[in-house]
């Protein structure tokens, strides 16, 4: 496995062993399919997360793109452990969390907190907005009085520009962008040093989203947080990280630092999916190349045999539906799964 | 090129318990025939009620169009009965939604569905029918339509759906397509697809298109023309050029300003729209925005703007527009150059 990018010293280059905070290796999550009234057998395997593995250095942002069911928030649950993984492993600050009792999680998840993306369904419509940003001050047991939970609480407010008088309103009486500051208080209530952002911009209308990526990141320097961020507009993505990651059908194709991988991407489908953005400007826009891909993204059910993205690649041989095709360092720091990249051994 | 669609002072209210909701506050437009037209904005601010109010399609009560004129083809169709009406949506103006997951019926097949405005409006009998509806399948790319046009929606993907959407509102000639934020539910790379797919079918058969997107991006490419909707009024209008070159509102400058660029260095800090949109329930006087905006003046609170002239072609509803010239997009023009000068596109 020395192939990987992963925490140990090679691989990584400069890091250092305690710049890593999150290490991720191998990570395998898959869902079975049951069929059956009473005895549900699995009949078959979704892939969700299929071998993956990377590293998150403490106060970076490492932006995780992909379209729609390529297992990008399945990945940010799993390091949550919100599901069990099938296999690999996932360390925390030096800390094994796959193996760990519910009852040890839960003292961990006070380091690592999530944003989630719909900011209408992720707050408690029967809680205030000053009792959803509480609830893990009480049952971290952070606080030990009422006025110390309330000074707590609208300090919280404060960080994330809302007003402390909002604390006794109802999430009903918010804007979507007000509520998606909530959902940030309240991951930052219990001074977290990770926090998963899965989409947490996109539900957002375009001017609003700006004040939100603003916030994430002066919080982001005030608290020297470290954010998992998942997201599927790249734009927003080379905004907000300092590395990028892009995930096809459950695994990582491409990972680099955010000007590499924008400026000079080696794998043929993050090149598909950075031409396909469009760019707010007519004339810009018509003289640029369109890469458009043919086909959609295949069933994880039953993925192709090899390079999962040998159906849809413009540059596909005979060889990428044979084998599965390793994350290699085709620059430093720069690690890309195609055995169509230059300078790639002799295929 | 004719004019095929001209709305006049269009207004559209719901009535609701907190109030009378002007959804959309007396707009005016028009649609040049085989022209593509985008018409942008954010949620709640009337572009997919202005649409819907087109087909006539407001559900009524809680809302009802209380003024205007919508003249299509030279005949105003708010003065028509509902039988001429049916007679027109489908036939001549026809809708993509943006759910592509919602407005497709699950238990009709796809020759039920596709079928059914051909014999309606198109006469045709049920065998012709269902070669027609083959034939529109293979238009809108959809491999192997003899077998897959007998299978139900769910056996279809998001992209694949909204190719049948496209199919259906093209079935039977339209002279307009109205597509309600066609690509929002779709990946980026299915989203190029569909984006292209309408360009070239409307080019094809010289449709008029009203794409509707809250995304400034996804049109720049595609739309002649646009028109910027704000709190239920156009507030700018011009050609695409001119509105991604020029802006002269301060709200399609902040619309501008506040999206990262691919194309361009990575700036330190987006410049957001601070503020929020205003209910539109009680709207004060004066204009809609000045809330949010940095070159409010006095007037701005007393007196509406109307659209003016400030360009060939180009309308702004805003007291300043003056002030505003290319200068607002500056911000723009510095990168650009730092990029031209070599430094490289990503960097800070």
């Amino acid at each position: 496995m020395t192939t990987m990018p992963s925490a140990e010293p090679q691989a990584a280059g400069a890091g250092q062993e305690n710049d890593i905070l999150l290490d991720v290796k191998n990570l395998k999550m898959y869902f079975p399919v049951t069929a059956g009234l009473i005895f549900q057998r699995a009949v078959a395997q979704i892939k969700a997360v299929d071998d993956i593995s990377f590293f998150v250095r403490r106060g970076e942002t490492l932006g995780l793109v992909g379209e729609s069911g390529c297992g990008k928030t399945t990945t940010g649950r799993c390091i949550l452990q919100l599901y069990k993984p099938t296999e690999g492993s996932i360390t925390f600050e030096g800390q094994e969390l796959t193996g760990l009792s519910t009852r040890q999680m839960r003292t961990m998840r006070r380091q690592m907190q999530v944003i989630f993306q719909d900011p209408f369904s992720s707050l408690n419509p029967r809680m205030t907005a000053g009792n959803i940003i509480g609830e893990p001050l009480v049952v971290h047991g952070l606080v030990k009085s009422k006025t110390e939970y309330r000074e707590r609480v609208a300090e919280l407010l404060q960080n994330v520009g809302l007003n402390p008088y909002m604390a006794d309103r109802f999430p009903h009486e918010f804007s979507g962008g007000q509520r998606q500051r909530i959902g940030v208080a309240r991951a930052l209530s219990v001074d977290p040093k990770l926090i998963v952002c899965d989409e947490p911009v996109s539900a957002l209308d375009v001017s609003i989203q700006a004040q939100v990526i603003n916030l994430l990141e002066d919080l982001q320097e005030r608290f020297a947080l470290t954010y998992l961020f998942i997201a599927h507009d790249l734009s927003v993505v080379r905004h907000i990280s300092d590395r990028v990651a892009v995930m096809y059908l459950g695994r990582l194709v491409e990972i680099a630092d955010r000007n590499d991988i924008y400026r000079n991407p080696y794998h043929p489908y993050t090149k598909a999916l950075l031409s396909a953005v469009p760019i707010p400007d007519p004339v810009i826009d018509a003289q640029r190349e369109r890469i458009i891909l043919s086909g959609e993204v295949p069933s994880p059910l039953n993925p192709p045999s090899g390079c999962v993205f040998h159906p849809r690649c413009p540059i596909a041989i005979d060889d990428c539906t044979r084998a599965i095709p390793d994350l290699r360092e085709v620059e430093p720091g720069h690690w890309a799964g195609c055995i169509r990249v230059e300078g790639y051994g002799s295929y | 090129m004719a004019t095929l669609l001209e709305v006049k002072d269009l207004k559209t209210s719901f009535y609701t318990f907190e109030g009378v909701v002007k959804a959309v506050d007396g707009i005016t437009y028009e649609v040049e025939e085989g022209e593509t037209l985008g018409l942008v904005g954010e949620s709640g601010c009337g572009k997919s009620v202005s649409a819907l109010s087109l087909m006539r399609l407001i559900p009524d009560p809680p809302g009802k169009i209380t003024d205007g004129e919508i003249l299509f083809e030279g005949e105003d169709i708010l003065k028509i009965d509902m039988d001429d009406m049916r007679r027109i949506r489908g036939a001549k103006m026809s809708m993509v939604f943006q759910e592509p997951m919602t407005s497709l019926n699950p238990v009709l097949t796809l020759e039920k569905q596709l079928s059914e405005t051909l014999q309606l409006h198109k006469g045709m009998t049920r065998e012709e029918a269902r070669g027609e509806s083959v034939n529109l399948l293979s238009r809108v790319g959809i491999p192997d339509p003899e077998r897959r046009v007998r299978q139900y929606p769910h056996q279809f993907s998001g992209g694949m759906r909204q190719r049948v959407m496209i199919a259906m509102a093209l079935s039977c000639n339209p002279k307009l397509i109205i597509a309600d934020e066609p690509t929002t539910a779709l990946d980026v790379t299915i989203q190029a697809q569909i984006l292209e797919l309408m360009k070239s079918l409307t080019t094809e058969f010289g449709v008029a298109l009203i794409v509707i997107t809250h995304n400034l991006g996804v049109v720049a490419r595609y739309a002649d023309r646009m028109n910027i909707m704000y709190a239920g009024k156009i507030i700018e209008r011009g050609s695409s050029r001119e509105i991604y070159s020029n802006p002269r509102h301060p709200y399609t400058v902040g619309l501008l300003k506040s999206v990262p660029r691919l194309d361009l260095p990575r700036r330190a800090k987006l410049d957001p729209i601070e503020g929020q949109p205003p209910d539109l329930v009680n709207l004060p006087p004066g204009c809609a925005f000045r809330d949010r905006c940095r070159w409010a003046v006095d007037k701005c609170a007393t007196d509406t703007p109307p659209l003016m002239q400030v360009g060939d072609g180009h309308t702004s509803a805003c007291w300043q527009a003056d002030q505003l010239g290319p200068d607002a997009l500056d911000f723009l023009r510095d990168a650009q150059e730092l990029a031209d000068e070599g430094v490289a596109v990503s960097d800070n």
